[in-house]
């Protein structure tokens, strides 16, 4: 039981780590019907945003001197993490994204695939391929309850990433750009012919998207300690597994299969073998794609001729 | 050739004739780390072509082949390594022994490839063309896990075959190259075919293919399922051209490198797509002392092909069109 529990605690907040890349997919999937393969390269980058910005911030003075890194800072570290990434996530969408906006579908695809392997390959080059060790920016508390383990880094990954998924769910539903995000989702023409500037919406997709996958690339460097130039490969695949399982497109599915995906892989890890903790995601999408390819919450779309 | 019968089996005697001495004499004249980049060339345009059937004709996305690769070259070691000495016991050592051990080790490889196509195909290609590139690609993760993990294949340090004579390099010039031929010409005529033209109708529009009682799915299903199997071909070559084949070998960026051949030649040309395989195993090699690098550079020509072009050098052309005004299903495709 108490081993059940355990895997239950750490599946939620890798889940939740998960939901957080997961939204970044369904959301550019929504407008601009692509998979952008360069997501999990955003999460990646955010991830070593966040390791200078607390570098520079004199993480280490902190922790030679045995204090705890202050809150405030913790925070302005997130804050420049996900500024960075915005401006990578719109920076990618203007160079690359946006001449090939209009071409057949499997040109934006292969775009994204050479701008995925250019940020990951370069960061190879900028960052060397070493694991690096994630600065404690929260310093690890442990409790314990009949056996079962919870830090206050993992109670704070699953804090945080809800708050950010509540005030993205606020931003959609509530602002005025949410719903030209809304509108140019249901239909891009469509939008543009009444008037919403799907440029910008697009733009503002992308930041928003790559905000929260750097928000996930610094949960998961306190999560699982170490971070490296190819850390986006698999976690990016693995959530836009999470977004397809929860319905492409679809914002609350994004979260919902994250946290699925997160469980999932934590319950396999634990009961079966952690060689095969990989190897789950890609069952469950293919049997996803077998039997609802829609997706958990995702509504079947006709295609009009 | 649609020309008299009997010169038709001229010109392949020929042809094979020709394939043999220029073996001979490569392996007399040449350095053997040229030797090697010229088979691997040949291996690479199997695989070049066999993508771009799926890829560049059919408008469907793969990026998966490194695990059909890895599959046939799994199975092709070890069919060789079973059969090397029965076949040689019955026919007695000598270049017909290794030849026919190494056939029936591709054809098996190629069979379970095939199979795998199948399996891999049927679900994911009810569905658009984007989704089937994710599945592919957590597909072609899956295999190199279950190899890594495969015990009786060696798991992670590669498989080597058994003692005492292990994984023999039965992989000759003569048989990468009848190889490549069968798969071009075979995939050539395949294009030209009624079944090659139902398949550019799916890439140009899948709905209305559709609506004019084509099959699209099953079509695919095929188109998917004959290239797997001749990136099993490849694969088996592979294996055994270096008595050896690790996991790490059928990695992610394998596929990559595959679909850098087919877009450099262009998305649906055949005479592209042997090109682009050439280029890319004399690239490889050109660049070794500049690895870091070389994945940075593929990358950027992906994008920048893109965006200037975006089908590919060729495009859908072939090499022979500047010359010969043949109007190939290929024409009058939008750009």
């Amino acid at each position: 039981m108490s081993q059940f529990l355990q895997q239950l605690i750490n599946g939620l907040s890798l889940g939740s780590i998960y939901a957080l890349i997961a939204l970044g997919y369904t959301m550019v999937y929504g407008v601009l019907r692509l998979i952008n393969f360069a997501h999990g390269e955003v999460f990646m980058v955010g991830a070593y945003a966040g390791y200078y910005a607390a570098w520079l911030l004199g993480v280490e003075r902190f922790e030679a001197a045995g204090q705890g890194f202050p809150l405030y800072l913790a925070l302005l570290v997130l804050a420049v993490a996900m500024g960075a990434a915005a401006l990578l996530g719109v920076l990618v969408e203007a160079l690359a994204y946006r001449p090939v906006r209009s071409a057949p579908r499997l040109t934006p695809l292969i775009t994204a695939i050479g701008v995925s392997l250019l940020l990951q390959n370069v960061a190879l080059l900028v960052f060397s391929p070493n694991p690096r060790r994630y600065p404690a920016i929260l310093t690890e508390v442990r409790f314990e309850f009949a056996g079962v383990i919870v830090t206050n880094v993992k109670l704070t990954i699953f804090v945080l990433a809800s708050l950010l998924m509540v005030g993205l769910h606020l931003l959609i539903q509530k602002t005025s750009w949410g719903r030209g995000a809304r509108a140019t989702s249901a239909n891009l023409d469509a939008a543009e012919l009444m008037g919403i500037d799907t440029g910008q919406v697009i733009r503002w997709t992308f930041a928003t998207g790559s905000a929260l996958a750097a928000a996930g690339g610094i949960l998961f460097g306190l999560d699982q300690i170490t971070i490296n130039p190819q850390m986006g490969v698999l976690t990016g695949i693995k959530a836009f597994v999470a977004a397809v399982l929860g319905g492409i497109g679809n914002i609350p599915g994004a979260m919902l299969g994250g946290i699925l995906i997160g469980l999932a892989e934590q319950f396999t890890a634990g009961y079966l073998s952690p060689d095969y903790r990989d190897a789950i995601t890609f069952l469950i999408l293919i049997a996803v794609l077998l039997v609802k390819p829609q997706g958990l919450l995702g509504v079947v779309r006709t295609e009009k001729v | 050739m649609s020309k008299s019968p009997t010169l038709r089996v001229v010109v392949v005697a020929t042809l094979f004739v020709a394939l043999f001495l220029a073996g001979v004499a490569l392996r007399a004249n040449v350095i053997e780390y040229v030797q090697r980049i010229v088979l691997l060339a040949g291996i690479n345009i199997i695989l070049a072509v066999g993508l771009n059937l799926i890829n560049g004709t059919t408008g469907q996305f793969s990026l998966g082949h490194a695990g059909f690769m890895a599959i046939g070259a799994y199975a092709a070691a070890y069919v060789g390594v079973l059969l090397g000495p029965l076949v040689e016991g019955w026919c007695g050592p000598g270049l017909l022994a290794d030849g026919l051990t190494l056939n029936l080790a591709l054809v098996v490889g190629a069979f379970f490839s095939a199979c795998a196509g199948l399996l891999i195909g049927i679900p994911s290609l009810r569905l658009r063309g984007d989704y089937l590139a994710v599945v592919t690609l957590g597909f072609g993760e899956i295999i190199r896990i279950v190899f890594t993990n495969a015990e009786f294949l060696g798991s992670a340090t590669g498989y080597f075959g058994d003692e005492p004579a292990g994984l023999r390099e039965y992989t000759s010039f003569f048989w990468v190259y009848v190889w490549a031929l069968l798969v071009v010409v075979g995939l050539y005529n395949l294009t030209f075919s009624q079944m090659g033209r139902s398949l550019v109708a799916i890439r140009e529009d899948e709905i209305a293919a559709e609506a004019i009682a084509t099959p699209t799915t099953r079509l695919k299903v095929q188109a998917f399922v004959i290239s797997a199997a001749t990136a099993g071909i490849a694969g088996g070559l592979f294996a055994h051209m270096q008595a050896g084949i690790r996991p790490e070998d059928f990695r992610f960026e394998k596929s990559i490198d595959m679909l850098v051949m087919v877009i450099i030649g262009g998305l649906g040309s055949i005479s592209g797509a042997v090109l682009g395989g050439i280029f890319v195993a004399v690239t490889l090699e050109l660049m070794r002392d500049l690895a870091q690098y070389r994945l940075v550079i593929y990358a950027l020509l992906l994008v920048v092909i893109m965006i200037v072009r975006p089908r590919g050098l060729l495009g859908t052309r072939e090499l022979f069109d500047t010359w010969k005004k043949k109007s190939g299903p290929s024409q009058g495709s939008r750009a």
